[in-house]
């Protein structure tokens, strides 16, 4: 319990104010920067703050824990390829869980320690049990978000032959009925933990925390690939409110305030995630899309057509408009690059391309753009769905490049199929679309997609990124 | 296979079933073609044309010895005759109307395909017929009323005096209405029209004709079968006293409302017309059907007592032979690709293919007419079923809404009862940095998602300050250790978090810079 004096608590309120701006200034491209910059300097400002608090003797062993941290930070920053951002994000929260974890743990242990007499105070003002509450919640939040990220970090790498880390979803028998069961087990030992005051005892806490790990791989482990973008958005507002809890355990408004706003911004994101794909939040958590596999009814979908990267070339050369939809296939073949080149080489034929993406695209919520950027594509011709779906009528050439889910027309004409009514990308409306891919296999949600079987729709087969170099080339 | 394209028997039909065109598109699928002797003679196009683009020119009777006869009207009995088993016949049969006809092609076991059958859905509008025969009607209506009547369509100004422009009145906006309308207008005449349908307001408009409507509210207009719905009486009588006046305003009507299989409604009553003024012309296009208006004699063109022109030609596609062969021929083309998919010149008459299902008549000598009900499209139809599944999701029940609200409310009101006093402030300051930020991510872009969630990752780091403070208040070693790995890995999330932001925002950059 450390009382802050009046300058560290200004800084606090500072730090807090320039974080909310961080989360501002990303509202448009032109601010980015210079929220992201805020959000630094309060950083900055929050470190300073803490260190004028901390007894002289431990800003030595501080200063050593942060700069290999840093070192690690920014090491991993400047070596992470861009697809491979959503790995990065989910280990990341990972460590706020685990963080969380380690301060709850401490904060039970100081309480140990604590003078006789100020328990006693505490007691009677009735914030023992409170405090205890919000160790209980702070180490079970920090636990699920901890274990629930290591599984998302093993998923979206993809390397790993655990069965936990494949991408498709894992259901172990009652998952649903096992998880409610956690839940419950664990408030039980919080009443038990609570219950036991000033000598609260820590087998409850231990207990629970093993509890809530395993809650977390289940949770996560249920979820398959398509979904990843919710999964990622909801940890992230999960490591937020580990933070509002270690916040309240530590009576420190800057860690409760810096927590809600990751915490609501993870939720908001989540939330749009879920819209984009027309499901609900809950039914996402639960695990969903692969484990109705229902649908699969072998249907005559008629003849597809193939096409050289010669005959792209030319389709290419002879259109007036053409329209990129990049998914998460471009990523997994490092196309982005080459697909920058295609661009450039058509925009100086004086051909307009543009790039639709889908919100799910990808792993990550914005992941297309940040891989686009990235290639150096201006972030003006990268439209979202909602502003290009009008367009595709009037466009000549449609190049789906490892999309598959967010081009399916049964999601707009098929009532039954698993994914009708998800909002999609109307790229058949064009004139002629064509569709990189490496084989028929369907797609994340284990659809079948008729484009591919459209009069206006071609396949293009191979390695995304193989085959666009031939055009470029061709071209 | 060999199509066979004979001469229409009909009398005054001067449409053929292929054109030197469509006729070699049907050689690119695999096809040969026979065409009659002179078989587009009267739509302009002669047997030199034909022959030189690969078809064989056969005598009269030889057509009719081909797999696939492709024709415009129904066989008359002589035809029939000609015809064996096992072949195919494509043309305009209206099964609903013409059972004898049904039987008859079916006692002879010819499969028998009716283009006037076309479902109306999206897939189906490159085979669609009845549309494209529709708008060359529309088309002729008018040059038709133009021929008949007296006077401009367009308004002038001239030394000899002002010319008023003509006003017409279309009645129902389907295809052919509409190509009324754009034809009218074009010609400067001044355009009203009508239809039950409110959703083809925009439709009419945009092709230049003013949408009269009715003050009589209906429920739904559009019925699933693309046509307009039999309207309730009081609809009705509201629709006759529009009716009513307009004739006395305009100079000349183009009714369109025929159903399909029925007596076209009378929409024009003697009396109505007889309001009319003198010279004013009446093209009614439903005179197949009976008529809409109650002087149309069907074929005819007949004057009223008070000088009122009435059309009632039944054959006004046939009054652009050359056009209506050309696209009632590429009508037949897209049919042709759609039962021959491998372009091998075999056909397949596919069931599972509701187009196919719906047009097939009778097949290997069993009547399937009529087809099994198939949702077709007024409104497209995927949309109506994705619509309220969205709304599912979205859509929170007011009583869970009104629920929410009051549990949030009590669980406000335990912790005012239970919480101590320290406590409050924390939690106030929570309260209001989720609203805040529930308003600020909002507002973010969603190009700038992943750099967000990289952000709220570095900032989420601040638990380090908890981290920090712990490490050595306490002076136990195990808190120090743990206190240190904490503080180690949050920070690895600090700068780990704004080094990959700085590094992604760099990457955006605008065009041309």
């Amino acid at each position: 319990m450390l009382e802050a004096s009046g300058l560290t608590y200004i800084a606090y309120i500072l730090a807090a104010l320039l974080f909310i701006l961080a989360l501002a200034g990303l509202s448009k491209q032109e601010t980015a920067k210079f929220g992201c910059y805020s959000g630094m300097v309060g950083m900055v400002i929050a470190l300073l703050a803490t260190f004028s608090k901390i007894s002289a003797g431990a800003i030595g062993i501080t200063i050593v824990a942060m700069l290999i941290g840093a070192a690690v930070g920014l090491y991993v920053a400047r070596k992470v390829a861009m697809t491979q951002m959503p790995e990065l994000i989910a280990c990341l929260h990972s460590f706020v869980g685990l963080a969380a974890v380690l301060v709850g743990y401490n904060t039970y242990i100081e309480l140990g320690v604590m003078p006789e007499d100020m328990i006693a105070e505490m007691q009677l003002n009735g914030e023992l049990g409170i405090h205890l509450v919000e160790i209980f919640l702070g180490v079970f939040i920090g636990a699920v978000t901890f274990t629930g990220s290591i599984i998302a970090y093993g998923k979206l790498n993809g390397t790993y032959k655990l069965a936990i880390f494949k991408s498709a979803p894992l259901m172990i028998p009652f998952c649903h009925w096992v998880n409610l069961a956690a839940i419950v087990v664990s408030f039980l030992l919080m009443l038990v933990f609570v219950g036991g005051g000033a000598e609260a005892s820590a087998f409850p806490l231990v207990l629970m925390t093993i509890i809530a790990l395993a809650f977390g791989v289940n949770l996560v482990v249920a979820i398959g690939g398509a979904d990843m973008p919710v999964v990622i958005s909801m940890l992230n507002s999960y490591s937020g409110w580990a933070a509002v809890a270690s916040g309240f355990m530590l009576d420190n408004d800057l860690l409760i305030v810096t927590g809600a706003l990751v915490g609501s911004s993870g939720a908001i994101l989540s939330y749009i995630m879920c819209e984009a794909m027309n499901r609900s939040f809950i039914s996402v958590i639960a695990g969903g899309f692969g484990n109705a596999p229902t649908n699969t009814e072998e249907k005559d979908y008629g003849e597809y057509r193939e096409l050289k990267c010669n005959e792209v070339a030319e389709l290419l050369k002879n259109s007036s408009s053409v329209i990129i939809a990049p998914g998460y296939g471009m990523a997994v073949a490092q196309a982005q690059n080459a697909v920058a080149t295609l661009t450039e080489k058509l925009q100086a034929r004086g051909i307009t391309v543009r790039f639709a993406i889908h919100p799910v695209a990808g792993r990550l919520p914005g992941h297309m753009n940040v891989l686009l950027a990235e290639a150096k594509v201006p972030y003006d011709i990268v439209l979202e769905m909602d502003e290009i779906n009008d367009d595709f009528e009037n466009t000549d050439v449609v190049l789906v490049i490892g999309a598959n889910d967010t081009v399916n027309p049964a999601a707009a004409e098929d009532p039954t199929s698993p994914i009708a009514g998800m909002p999609v990308l109307e790229v058949w409306k064009a004139k002629n679309v064509v569709v990189f891919k490496r084989s028929m296999n369907p797609g994340y949600a284990g659809v079948q997609n008729p484009l591919f079987y459209k009069e206006n729709s071609a396949m293009c087969f191979g390695d995304a990124k193989k085959t666009v170099e031939e055009i470029v080339a061709d071209i | 296979m060999l199509i066979g394209i004979p001469k229409e028997s009909l009398h005054g039909e001067a449409r053929v079933a292929a054109t030197p065109d469509t006729v070699t598109k049907l050689l690119k699928l695999g096809f040969e073609v026979a065409v009659q002797s002179k078989a587009g003679a009267e739509a302009s196009f002669d047997d030199a044309a034909y022959s030189a683009v690969g078809a064989k020119i056969v005598k009269p009777r030889e057509v009719w010895n081909s797999d696939i006869i492709f024709k415009v009207n129904a066989p008359n009995d002589d035809e029939i005759g000609y015809m064996k088993e096992g072949q195919v016949l494509v043309s305009f049969i209206q099964p609903a109307q013409h059972k004898e006809l049904v039987d008859k092609l079916n006692a002879k076991k010819v499969t028998v395909m009716a283009m006037d059958m076309v479902p109306r859905i999206s897939r189906a509008q490159s085979m669609d017929a009845l549309s494209s025969t529709a708008n060359i009607s529309g088309y002729r209506a008018v040059v038709e009323a133009a021929h008949a009547f007296g006077r401009f369509f367009t308004g002038q100004v001239t030394a000899a005096g002002k010319v008023p422009p003509a006003k017409v009145l279309v009645i129902g906006a389907g295809v052919a209405g509409l190509a009324a309308i754009g034809t009218a207008h074009s010609l400067g005449a001044v355009v009203r029209a009508f239809d039950t349908r409110e959703v083809v307001a925009d439709q009419i408009k945009s092709m230049g004709g003013e949408f009269l409507r009715l003050d009589y509210v209906e429920e739904g207009k559009d019925s699933s079968d693309g046509y307009a719905k039999v309207m309730s009486e009081g609809y009705i009588k509201a629709e006759m006293e529009l009716f009513a006046k307009q004739c006395q305003e305009v100079d000349i009507i183009i009714t369109t409302a025929a159903i399909p299989g029925k007596k076209s409604p009378v929409l024009l009553t003697k009396e109505m017309v007889d309001t009319m003024k003198s010279g004013s012309v009446i093209v009614d296009m439903a005179a197949a059907g009976g008529g809409n208006c109650q002087y149309t004699e069907p074929g005819k063109v007949i004057t009223t007592p008070n000088g009122v022109k009435v059309i009632g030609y039944t054959d006004l596609a046939s009054r652009l032979p050359a056009q209506s062969s050309q696209l009632y021929s590429t009508n037949l083309v897209n049919l042709a690709k759609l039962l021959c998919k491998n372009k091998d010149g075999q056909i397949n008459i596919d069931f599972e293919d509701v187009v196919l299902r719906n047009m097939t008549v009778t097949k290997d000598g069993e009547v399937t007419f009529p087809p099994p009900q198939i949702s077709v499209s007024a409104a497209p139809a995927p949309k109506s079923a994705e619509a309220p599944k969205k709304i599912e999701h979205r859509k929170v029940s007011p009583k869970l809404k009104a629920a929410c609200v009051v549990l949030g409310l009590l669980c406000f009101l335990l912790v005012g009862l239970y919480a101590p006093a320290k406590f409050l402030p924390h939690f106030t300051v929570f309260v209001l940095a989720v609203v805040v930020g529930y308003y600020v991510v909002w507002n973010v872009t969603h190009s700038l998602h992943t750099p967000l969630m990289s952000v709220t990752n570095a900032i989420s780091g601040i638990i380090v300050v908890g981290a920090m403070e712990q490490i050595t208040k306490s002076g136990l070693v195990g808190v120090g250790i743990l206190a240190f790995i904490g503080t180690l890995i949050a920070s690895i999330n600090i700068f780990g978090g704004f080094a990959v932001t700085r590094r992604m925002l760099g990457m955006f950059r605008k065009q041309g810079n």
